[in-house]
């Protein structure tokens, strides 16, 4: 049992940074990730750290810093949000096919245009694509749990894959929550010492980082990089069962909230999780038979898992804190309904987007997507299978 | 370990490093070239010009002269030929028959 603390999500990301002492911190600050820059600076200017903190002059800098700096052989951490991630693109899918095991703080914001600092998942979906895994937190304990876990993740020797550990921008970055945390020594040795692979400060080896790689092998390294992901996910899973035994907090690659023998069921990502487990208390006291699946682990995408545990219900409502211009419904519906097709029965599926620039969503509104899916079980009928939550008109 | 042209996609090196330096040599660049340099020894003067500025290092120097020029790598990039003192004009880029070129290190 650790010690129970009051903190801010972003001041829980930086106390994890803290204890988990990494050599190199690159970062730039953006609105809502900037405190955990602040903070983990008054750590580095306290003494409290060994890191080196790079200051660097944008988003891009700081990755590419974070990439020389892991590619050395240093453990490595960053932090930003929205903008900054748009501005790290090229670098994200270069850190991923380098397997450079960097752990990033995503503190979720829109994207915009228009001009919005306020949170959806814009920013990581756009960076689905990109090599990182994907760990999405719905408060501040799991932050810290998450980023504590990615360290282990990202360097174990069969990943080798850059981390991001996502949070709501403002809802949990800046709101104050009770969390428990461990002791520096016991996070220190749950993390233990980075073993770095191929590390460019190996003066007795001669290793090239980011070669040219034309038609004949880039091919057969971008193979070579997918067959990793399925065993991410086993990693994940176990990494999770082993910080269970230790915080008494296990974490897999979701969350089933009431999910065995519900029949209409909501899917979601992050800090809405929480809303709706509320929602699913209110309507399981009525007699409603409502479950919720939140996701932990978007990358890897657990399709098997996810087709398996929502086999029952009949209804099912995905929630997406963004939207695929274009595309057939918000990125997590697409992938769910692409998971669902493997399973002989198909239940109804329909997409709910809502939250989009920091948008409240509030339990009466899940409250209403669980009513909706009864309708459809009831009558058979959907009306519209992609579906705005909270919009006005 | 070293990276062939058949390894396959499990074998390479994870995160598409080499681990192994002057791999570049194996790589046969040459397969680009669709201009060849030829050189005319009597017109040569040596002043070793291209020899620096070949950025494949194809231009072969013993003792100070030229030897010859490496077509497994040169590219035909004809930087050799231009920087040859205008008044000497060694180098001349003549064109490679199509059926001369072989395949690529697949
Ligand atoms: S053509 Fe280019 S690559 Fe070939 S020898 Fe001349 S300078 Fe070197
Ligand atoms: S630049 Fe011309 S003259 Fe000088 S060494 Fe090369 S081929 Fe000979």
């Amino acid at each position: 049992m650790g010690k129970v603390v009051a903190l801010e999500g972003n001041q829980a990301a930086a106390l994890a940074m803290r204890q988990i002492n990494p050599d190199v911190v690159a970062a730039y600050p953006i609105t809502p990730q900037t405190e955990v820059v602040q903070e983990f600076s008054q750590f580095v200017a306290d003494g409290l750290v060994d890191t080196e903190l790079i200051a660097v002059e944008s988003e891009h800098s700081a990755m590419s810093a974070c990439i020389g700096a892991s590619a050395s052989g240093a453990r490595v951490m960053t932090a930003t949000s929205a903008n900054g991630m748009a501005l790290m693109w090229e670098v994200l899918y270069i850190a991923a096919s380098a397997r450079l095991p960097i752990v990033m703080a995503l503190v979720n914001r829109a994207l915009p245009g228009n001009i919005n600092i306020h949170c959806d998942h814009s920013d990581s979906m756009g960076a689905r694509d990109s090599g990182w895994l994907q760990l999405f937190s719905e408060n501040s304990q799991e932050v810290y749990d998450n980023l504590i876990q990615a360290v282990r993740i990202a360097e174990h020797l069969d990943v080798r894959l850059p981390v991001m550990v996502c949070y709501d921008g403002f809802i949990i970055s800046h709101a104050v929550e009770c969390l428990e945390v461990l002791e520096d020594d016991i996070v220190r040795n749950f993390i233990g010492e980075l073993e770095p692979v191929n590390p460019l400060l190996d003066t007795d080896r001669f290793i090239t980082y980011g070669p040219l790689d034309l038609y004949d092998f880039y091919f057969e390294h971008k193979r070579q990089q997918m067959e990793v992901y399925p065993t991410a996910k086993q990693v994940i899973v176990g990494i999770g069962k082993e910080f269970g035994s230790l915080a008494g907090r296990e974490y897999g690659l979701y969350e089933g909230y009431l999910l065995d023998d519900a029949e209409l069921a909501i899917v979601t990502l992050g800090s809405s999780a929480g809303t709706a487990k509320e929602a699913v208390d209110h309507l399981r006291s009525d007699g409603l038979p409502v479950g919720m699946l939140k996701l932990r682990c978007f990358r890897p995408f657990p399709n098997t898992e996810i087709a398996q545990v929502l086999s029952r219900p009949k209804a099912i409502a995905v929630l997406d804190r963004s939207v695929s211009f274009g595309g057939f419904g918000g990125p997590l519906f697409t992938e769910i309904r692409s998971a669902m097709f493997e399973n002989e029965t198909s239940p109804h599926l329909l997409n709910y987007i809502y939250g989009l620039g920091g948008r409240d969503i509030d339990v009466e509104d899940i409250e209403g997507v669980y009513k909706d899916l009864q309708r459809v079980v009831d009558t058979g009928n959907v009306e519209r299978i992609i579906n705005y939550v909270g919009l006005r008109g | 370990m070293k990276v062939k042209p058949d390894t396959g996609w499990r074998d390479l090196p994870c995160g598409g490093v080499i681990v192994e330096p002057g791999s570049a040599a194996e790589y046969p660049t040459g397969d680009w070239r669709t201009y060849r340099p030829t050189r005319d020894e009597n017109k040569c003067t040596n002043c070793l010009l291209c020899w620096i500025c070949c950025p494949d290092s194809s231009i072969m120097v013993e003792d100070g002269r030229i030897i010859g020029i490496d077509y497994k790598h040169c590219k035909g990039c004809g930087i050799c030929a231009q920087v040859c003192p205008p008044k000497i004009k060694a180098i001349m880029m003549v064109e490679e028959e199509r059926s001369s070129s072989s395949k690529g290190p697949m």
